[in-house]
Parts: structure tokens; sequence; C-alpha cells
């Protein structure tokens, strides 16, 4: 008797407990990186802990990091799934495919993927426009580089990574005809020893200007070791390096996008939208540039970020031609986000690269 | 497309740097292998000497305080797979696994309030003379203390293998510890000897890398570099002197595909970003074609019953 009772009341217990259970939002964040990278999954995190903050007991938040791009991302995103997620974050352009293909097996999960472009009736699709902080970047490199060369670590020839260096190149080049740019790929989104390497090579070949679209901070410590190069933080603000080598930096600000989307999954109103905003929307912040920068340099690259923040300028703005030297934009004309040649999808260098990029 | 921008002298000076953690931890591990012991655990030992040393280095302000702590801090963990696989005669390779999964979440751990944080700087062994003679001068005789241990240490486990009578036994152990046991050598205690080197050696590679070749903590920074050692102790035909040739031509390539990126050359990179890879295994296969084995004994359990 007494043992039916127990049993009765640990069964009301737990079903207590799992309606309980039921009001909490599940949020799962998928890592590309490691979240003490300093960087690119450090600000995401950030994000995560915002809306934990934000939500307190309503939501319950969990994360996998270091998750490879590619079929073993589609296994910890199904285990997610399984989990009884209500909304996953995947935040790598890798994480694509393996995002659309899990989102087809479970219809009630939410999904949002981070830089990429294909969306599904449950996935939405977010980027920030860091192309407009590498336009900042690449107008301060123009002005502080003496040997007139700039070396760039990229990581993947994705439009994303593309988008920056013609960015920062074509920003560069209007304050300094002069300019070369040497792009270096590292096939790796976060490897600190091979980032360094790449630093090296390219300060040992004459660079004082790098700027990263790596992860990790070793760059800065190879720029900060060299003496007279300096560097940009990249995704966070690294400002541990500051003022010198780093000397400015781009921070991308995921957190008040995560509230909203959490938020919006509480009161049933999610729907799959693709969002993509800059300096202006506040999803991409310019770190406080240093003192190493002369004070007409800084007020100019202060200027040039309030214009791209009101939408006055768009840092892909006409006269630009193509690598190969056939036109892209008219005088006075932007690019497009999407459509031929939009960049969405670009894949072609501006006029004046002399690199090829990597099929 | 400038070639000339690669300055040869430079390019080998930092191949060396880029060498050194992947020549120490192979070394080590194949001091293991040779006595019969297959440790998959290499990079959990070189990241947790990654964090130790560092660590230590910024708390005392010595890097060489920090070196000696990796060297512990990756022996000791080394320990653990030495206890589960001689005495709890547990899967080698299960061990190993659990091994690298646990030393890369402990130093995960470990490392938190590390994360941005500077290390002391190690001094440059410049030898006044001999390190101003131009190009042998930066080649040879500029580089910090480690990377010399590192050669030195090629050639010291080669005279213990070849030359000592340690090295025949440790030897024997690795090719029959059936035969090695009859003969009255003590199999475990010879094998918890060379695990415990292995792990030494690693966790200087792993310090080498957060102290003097990157220099900085983050987590995950040694990125598969243990996996690269492992798999150059077996192109290498477990012999010291391919272990450093591979050791090197790997590093070497690697910081040379990057100089001919930044010099802008016009071959795809995609073929650069593979050559160290293709290169060094082609090489060491085709040098690995005297038909020297595995030790016999290699990742088999033993017992003194059995």
């Amino acid at each position: 008797m007494k043992l039916t009772k127990l049993l009765t009341s640990a069964a009301v217990a737990l079903g207590l407990a799992t309606t309980a259970m039921a009001d909490t939002t599940k949020v799962g964040f998928v890592y590309v990186g490691p979240v003490g990278d300093g960087g690119w999954t450090y600000e995401h995190d950030k994000g995560r802990q915002a809306v934990e903050a934000a939500f307190g007991d309503k939501v319950e938040t969990t994360f996998v990091e270091s998750v490879p791009e590619g079929a073993d991302a589609e296994r910890v995103i199904t285990q997610m799934a399984l989990q009884g997620a209500d909304l996953i974050f995947t935040t790598s352009f890798g994480y694509m495919d393996p995002t659309i293909n899990v989102a087809k097996k479970f219809p009630k999960v939410k999904f949002e993927h981070a830089t990429g472009y294909k969306q599904a009736d449950n996935v939405s699709v977010y980027s920030a426009r860091f192309y407009e902080g590498r336009a900042v970047q690449g107008h301060i490199a123009g002005h502080m580089t003496k040997t007139n060369k700039i070396g760039y670590i990229a990581s993947f020839p994705i439009p994303e990574v593309i988008r920056g260096i013609n960015s920062a190149y074509i920003h560069a080049q209007k304050v300094n005809p002069d300019v070369e740019f040497s792009v270096i790929w590292a096939y790796t989104w976060f490897d600190p020893a091979k980032e360094a390497d790449a630093a090296k090579a390219l300060i040992e070949q004459g660079a004082d200007v790098i700027l990263q679209h790596t992860d990790s901070t070793a760059p800065q410590a190879a720029a900060q070791a060299a003496g007279n190069v300096i560097t940009f933080g990249q995704a966070s603000d690294m400002g541990e390096y500051a003022p010198f080598p780093r000397v400015s930096s781009i921070i991308d600000d995921w957190a008040p996008y995560y509230v909203a989307r959490t938020q919006a999954v509480m009161d049933g109103t999610w729907e799959s939208v693709s969002t993509w905003d800059g300096i202006g929307a506040g999803m991409v912040g310019i770190g406080e540039i240093s003192d190493a920068v002369p004070a007409d340099v800084k007020a100019s690259a202060l200027a040039l970020k309030e214009s791209l923040a009101d939408g006055s300028y768009h840092a892909f703005t006409g006269p630009l031609n193509k690598q190969d030297g056939s036109a892209w934009l008219a005088e006075g004309e932007t690019a497009a986000d999407y459509g031929d040649n939009g960049l969405a999808g670009l894949n072609f260098y501006v006029e004046g690269i002399t690199a090829e990029i990597p099929n | 497309m400038d070639l000339s921008a690669i300055n040869p002298v430079l390019l080998i000076a930092s191949l060396m740097v880029a060498a050194t953690p992947l020549l120490l931890a192979a070394i080590g591990e194949l001091v293991v292998e040779r006595a019969g012991v297959l440790n998959l655990g290499v990079e959990g030992m070189m990241i947790i000497g990654a964090i130790a040393g560092f660590a230590i280095s910024v708390e005392t302000t010595s890097p060489m305080l920090g070196l000696l702590a990796a060297m512990v801090a990756g022996a000791v963990l080394s320990l653990l797979f030495a206890f589960l696989t001689q005495f709890a005669l547990a899967n080698q390779v299960a061990s190993g696994l659990a091994l690298t999964l646990f030393g890369l979440g402990l130093s995960a751990l470990m490392g938190q309030s590390y994360v941005g944080v500077k290390p002391p700087a190690m001094a440059k062994l410049d030898i006044p003379v001999l390190s101003d003679i131009p190009v042998l001068g930066p080649i040879l005789f500029s580089h910090d203390p480690v990377l010399y241990i590192g050669i030195a240490l090629t050639g010291a486990v080669f005279w213990f293998l070849k030359k000592s009578r340690g090295g025949l036994i440790l030897r024997a152990v690795g090719e029959s510890h059936d035969a090695a046991h009859a003969l009255g050598y003590n199999v475990i205690r010879v094998r918890i000897l060379a695990i415990m080197f292995g792990g030494a050696c690693a966790g200087l590679g792993g310090a080498y890398i957060s102290l003097i070749r990157v220099p900085q903590w983050t987590e995950g920074m040694t990125a598969g570099i243990g996996w690269i050692a492992l798999a150059l102790v077996v192109f290498a035909s477990w012999k010291p002197w391919r272990v450093l040739l591979g050791a090197y031509l790997f590093g070497g390539i690697n910081v040379l595909q990057l100089n001919l990126q930044a010099a802008g050359i016009a071959i795809p990179v995609e073929y650069l970003a593979m050559s160290p890879y293709l290169i060094t295994i082609l090489v060491l296969v085709i040098m690995s074609a005297d038909k020297s084995g595995a030790p016999a004994s290699l990742g088999r359990t033993f017992h003194a019953s059995q």
C-alpha cells in the first residue's frame, strides 16, 4: 500500500516536473571553435549568455563547441533536436547544409544559421555586414602602412571572406594608391600555430599591417613580437593587444538578435527570415581606435563609420571594376545584396588585387 | 609573384621553429612505441603541457620553470595511461583516445583564467660571435634553447636505442615482451618509464607552442599536431633521424607554402595547402622501402601470467 502511494506521488511529481520543463524554452548553440578562442565563438557565446541573462529560468541554453564543419555537425545538430531544443543556432558557414538537412527531419524545431544563404520554412539565416567594418579597417590600414604592403590572413574562399578582402582593399587603395595586398589562405577558422606562422610569413615579406579573418589572437601576438606591425581585432575586441599592435577591431554583437529570436519563439511569433545587419543596426561594432593612430586618421575613420551607419555611404560604391578589368559597378552605383554579382554570392576580387581566389 | 620577397635565411630559421613541437612529441612517442606501447594520447599530453607550462611561467615569470612544469605535467598525465594499460590491462587504443579527450577538456578548464594573458618572453640563445655570421648565424645560432634540445634529444634517443644496454632492453621489450620477461627484465617498469618519457616530451612540445611559437594560451591550440606526430612515427619507420627529417620536412613545407602564398605565386592554393602532408608522406614512404617494420609487440597487452 505504502509503496503504491509512494509510486503514485512520484509519478505526480514527475508529471509536474515535466510540465514545468515544458515552460522553459530550450535553445541550443553549435560552435565552430572553443568558447575561449577570444574571437568569433567567444562573441557567439556572449550572445548565449545574454539570452540566459534576459530570460533567467524561462530559458535553458546548451552549446557544443569545436564542432567540425560537415558530417559531424549534422550528428551534433540532430542530437540537439532530439534532446528537445526549440531553437538551434548554428554559427558557422560550413553548417549550412547540415542545418538544412536536420531541419527537414524536425519541422517543429526552429533553426537559425549564421552567414549562410539557404533558407527554409523553419530555417532563418542571419549575418552581419562585416565588410562595413573592413572598410574602416582598410581606411586606417592604408594610412598607417609605411611599406605599402598589407598582409591578409584569410580562412576559406567563401563570399563572406572575399567581401572582407575587397572592402578592405577598396578603402585602403582609396587613401593610398600604392597599397598592395598579400593574401594567405589558412584553410582553417582556428589554428593558432598556423595563424602565427602565416602572420610571420607575411611580416617577413615586408607587410606592416596584418588583417585577419581567422578567429584566434595568434596573429596579434606575432605582430607584437615583430614590434612595428599593426593589427585589428577580429570578431571580438582583442583589447588585450591594445593600444599596439591592435589599433582597432571589428566586434560582432549577436546578443540583441539572439534575445529577440528567443523571445519570438516564446511568443510563438517566430518566422523564417533573412537578417543582414551592419554598423547601423549595431550588429557590427568598431572597437576603440587606439592612440597609435594619428588623430586626423582616427577622425576620418570615424566619419567613414558614421556614413556607413546612417546609410549615406555604401562600402561598395562604383565606379568599381572586377579583377579582370570588366565593369562591375558604374559611377555612383552601389552593389546589390543578391542576384548576379550580388554581395551574398560574391566570388571575385575587385580590380587592383593581384592574387587569385582559390576555387 | 615576387619570389625575391622570400628571404631564404628567415624561411629556414622559421621552419625550424615550426618543426620543433612536432619533433619533440614524435621523438617521445617513438620511444614509447619502441617499448611496445601505442599511446594515442599525444595530443592530450601536449595540450596539458601547453597550459601547465603557460600557467607556471606566467605565475613565476620564468619560462624555464614553465617548460619544466610542462614536462612534469605531461609525464603525470601519461602515468594515468600507464596505470590503465599496464596495471588495469585496459585496451591501449581506447585508453589513449580517452587520454586525449581528457587532456583537451582538463586544459580548457585549467586555462580559463589565462586567456589573453601574455607570457614572459623566452630569451633567445644569441651566441655573441656566432650569431653574427651572415646566413649561418640566423639559421644555426640564434634560436631559443628548446629548439636545440629537440635536435640533441633526437641524437640522444638514437644513441640510446642503438648503442646502450638500456636501449637494447627497451627494444627487446618492444619486440617480444614474453622473451624479455623470460630473461628477467621487468617489462612493466621499462614500459612505464618509456611512457613517462613520451609524456614529458609531448608536454615540452605543447609548451613550446604556447610559450614560444605562438606565444599565448588559447583552448585547443595544439590543433592536431599530436596526431601528426603519431603518423610521423609510423611513416619514419620508428627511426629517430627519419623523425627529425619528417618533422623538418612537414614544418618546412608548411612555412614555405605560406610564404609562397604571401608572395602570390601562381600555384593553386589547394595544392600548396595539401603539399606538407603529401610530400612528407611520399618521402618517408619511399625511404621506408627497406622493410623496417613496427615493433612486434606494439599495442599488445602484457601480463606476467600469460
